[in-house]
């Protein structure tokens, strides 16, 4: 039996409330104790983590995974920055509307034995919102939940979409983007784009959508999850409807808790991204969402791309931003900036996604998946196109500089990046 | 922004905007296009000889294509004309390599007018260090010899900027003309700047550029001394944003009538092409305060001026006497 023991690290487990410098045990891939290993443990492996933070591996609710090839690099890129399990939405290519693809998808990750991969489905037959996917069987297929990323024009597929979703216990991971209003887009709305003369994106679009969505979920009692809120006024409208006692989520992307509008001034085409990025307001609208509650996750929102998506005008280059690298060093100035205490801010990136997805992860619980992420809170460091671990370049981060990196990360009890 | 197009000495390397230039350079263009204007006696000044120009149009155009050719040619350049169909380079990397193989013609001056905002601009970042580029019109966002060649009429006819009360009228949220309008407006400093037109065609925020907003044509013209009429497209009928062309004439189309809301000496313009009996009537096309037509002669000289100032070739000319 593989055993494992991680000594004198700062424990931190956001599910459980835990942070003291302890010992992590592990055997047979599990959790076995912390604190002090029963009588008859004797660890095959020790790995000394005085100074380091020692807690569950990351859990992140996007990861867009652009053809099923780069699947591989992806999830060791996860795995490098700390990151166990990724979530990958329905738009890659092929899109994930079959079993055939979920399970292909699955089996390539699985092969890797890095980062732990869960599908999200499509909610309609290719994305294209006329035609509900087979839900039922994409579940069956691994499928943890179901998700349209392109709006559903039609209000009336999407309300049996979501009832049918709720009727296969489904969360559906809806990101609120009005069809029409901002269409072809790519820039917010307001005096900056208009300066720039570039086809704006206001924030009623994505207002409208989720007004439209929650009195959906009222009306269909689906489970559903906001991904990537941009906007401090859909805050306010999550936080309404959760006071309500609707069973309504939401996370938020890192970049919009660091960027705003500003940077698309010099055209910088690392931050086109959808949905645009929006207002100091909204910034600080976002972050204080995050530290009440309303939003409930941070997402690393990742989409690696080749250095050609970007080498274009703005408004002609591919979105996103690839995101694995910074999540874990991000997060942390999030913290600082914030003055949020680490137990809380981790919980964003561990066990709050983990409950989002409502899987066994992102804690330290004896008998779980012993998925860790070890890391030095005091290394600093500067992200740089050589250091990413992603395939994809694409980051208004690089040239950053960081605190706080990862040392090891434990996929199952096994040691699946060491960065000595 | 547009901090590409100065080099260090605080010089033109390329045209790309006019947003961010300094009031001395501005005057320094309408100077130097006033000396090539008064010069007459010399149709072709050699201050571009042995340069070659390439006009890279990835949008139709007659005009400002023609403009630029012969401001090429009466300085002595070499002229290329490529115009791309844009639906066969919509790919950014074409654009890429479309740059380098020009830089290997050892070409000196690019005019680029593409329908993305930027373009220009993306250019500038990479080309070979020895090209400069102008920008004939990025998307709907600059349009700078257009505004100077505006500028250039309106001193011609006014004299000082400072005392100005000045109406855009019409179509401001496509308008690359608009904009760049309003920040040479801006920049030279006239007393009063407006943009007139319905809420569908007033971009959200554009009071951040230092203009007033009417929505009613009438109160917009009271007293002002420059009209600049914008042209409205036809597609703008079909996208919800107006009822008809019948209904925009009625409400924003400059006619003789409203023309006298204006002050007694109000100049009119505009950019072209013309649609007549959309947004102005024939009658104030044709008529005395228009400056139509002068805007197009001036429009040679300016770009002469500009290309010269921009190849630094003026001030070599100058030291070499």
């Amino acid at each position: 039996m593989a055993t494992l023991s991680i000594l004198n690290g700062r424990v931190i487990d956001p599910a459980s409330n835990l942070d003291t410098i302890t010992n992590v045990h592990i055997a047979d891939g599990k959790f076995l104790a912390i604190g002090t290993a029963p009588d008859d443990f004797t660890a095959n492996q020790e790995i000394d983590a005085t100074d380091k933070i020692v807690c569950p591996g990351f859990v992140d609710l996007s990861v867009h995974i652009q053809t099923i090839d780069t699947i591989t690099q992806e999830t060791r890129a996860a795995a490098a920055n700390g990151i166990t399990t990724i979530c990958c939405p329905p738009d890659s290519d092929p899109i994930i509307d079959t079993t055939a693809v979920a399970e292909l998808l699955q089996h390539r990750a699985e092969a890797t034995q890095m980062a732990k991969v869960l599908p999200l489905a499509a909610l309609t037959q290719g994305l294209e919102g006329t035609q509900l996917a087979e839900m039922g069987v994409l579940k069956e297929a691994g499928c943890i939940g179901v998700a349209n990323v392109q709006p559903i024009v039609n209000t009336e597929v999407l309300r049996h979409a979501l009832e049918y979703a709720a009727s296969c216990e489904l969360t559906v991971f809806l990101h609120p983007q009005d069809p029409w209003l901002g269409h072809k887009g790519c820039a917010h709305e307001g005096a900056i784009s208009t300066r720039l003369g570039l086809l704006a994106i206001p924030e009623a679009a994505e207002t409208i959508e989720v007004a439209r969505d929650l009195l959906l979920i009222e009306m269909t009692g689906v489970r559903a999850h906001f991904c990537r809120l941009s906007t401090a006024r859909a805050v306010e409208m999550i936080k309404a409807a959760q006071a309500k006692g609707l069973p309504v989520t939401a996370d938020v992307s890192l970049h919009q808790l660091f960027l705003t509008e500003q940077a698309i001034c010099d055209y910088n085409s690392q931050v086109h991204v959808t949905p645009p990025l929006r207002t100091q307001n909204d910034k600080a609208g976002l972050r204080k969402g995050l530290l009440n509650g309303n939003i409930n996750a941070i997402c690393a929102d990742h989409k690696a791309l080749k250095a050609d998506a970007k080498l274009s005008p703005f408004s002609m280059t591919t979105t996103g931003i690839s995101a694995l690298d910074s999540l874990l060093p991000l997060t942390l100035r999030f913290a600082e900036e914030t003055q949020n205490d680490l137990i809380t801010t981790l919980g964003y990136i561990t066990h709050k996604p983990a409950q989002i997805l409502g899987i066994s992860a992102g804690t330290l619980t004896i008998g779980s998946p012993a998925d860790v992420c070890i890391f030095d809170p005091n290394i600093h460091w500067t992200l740089n196109e050589e250091n990413m671990h992603s395939s994809g370049h694409n980051s208004p981060f690089i040239g950053w500089e960081f605190k706080g990196k990862v040392s090891q990360t434990l996929i199952n009890g096994r040691v699946v990046y060491n960065c000595a | 922004m547009n901090a590409i197009q100065l080099d260090s000495k605080g010089c033109l390397k390329h045209f790309l905007g006019i947003e961010g230039l300094k009031s001395d350079l501005l005057i320094k263009i309408l100077d130097t296009a006033a000396s090539l204007i008064n010069n007459k006696a010399v149709k072709k000044v050699p201050l571009l000889r042995g340069k070659t120009v390439v006009n890279l149009f990835f949008e139709p155009s007659t005009r400002t294509r023609t403009t630029f050719e012969l401001a090429a040619k009466r300085l002595s350049a070499d002229v290329l004309n490529f115009n791309i169909n844009t639906s066969s380079s919509s790919k950014g990397e074409n654009l890429i390599d479309m740059l380098r193989n020009l830089d290997a013609m050892h070409c000196d001056m690019f005019i680029v007018r593409h329908n993305a905002v930027g373009a220009a601009h993306f250019m500038a970042q990479h080309v070979a260090p020895q090209i400069s580029i102008i920008n004939a019109g990025d998307g709907q966002h600059e349009h700078p010899t257009q505004a100077m060649l505006d500028m250039y009429t309106i001193r011609q006819y006014k004299g000082d900027f400072a005392p100005l009360r000045v109406a855009i009228v019409g179509d401001i949220r496509h308008s690359r003309v608009a904009r760049s309008n309003i920040h040479a407006l801006r920049i030279l400093g006239v007393s009063e700047l407006r943009v007139v037109g319905p809420k569908t065609l007033i971009p959200k925020g554009i009071e951040a550029l230092g203009v007033k907003v009417f929505n009613n044509l009438k109160s917009g013209l009271r007293d002002v001394d420059v009209i600049i009429m914008l042209r409205l497209q036809r597609e703008r009928m079909q996208s919800a944003l107006l009822p008809s062309a019948n209904e925009y004439f009625q409400s924003y189309g400059l006619t003789e009538e409203r023309l006298k809301i204006a002050h007694p000496e109000a100049i009119v313009m505009h950019p072209g092409p013309i649609n007549r009996g959309v947004e102005i009537d024939s009658s104030v096309v044709d008529g005395k305060r228009s400056v139509i037509l002068q805007q197009v002669s001036n429009g040679i000289a300016v770009r002469m001026a500009i290309m010269a100032i921009t190849l630094g070739t003026l001030s070599e000319q100058k030291e070499s006497h």
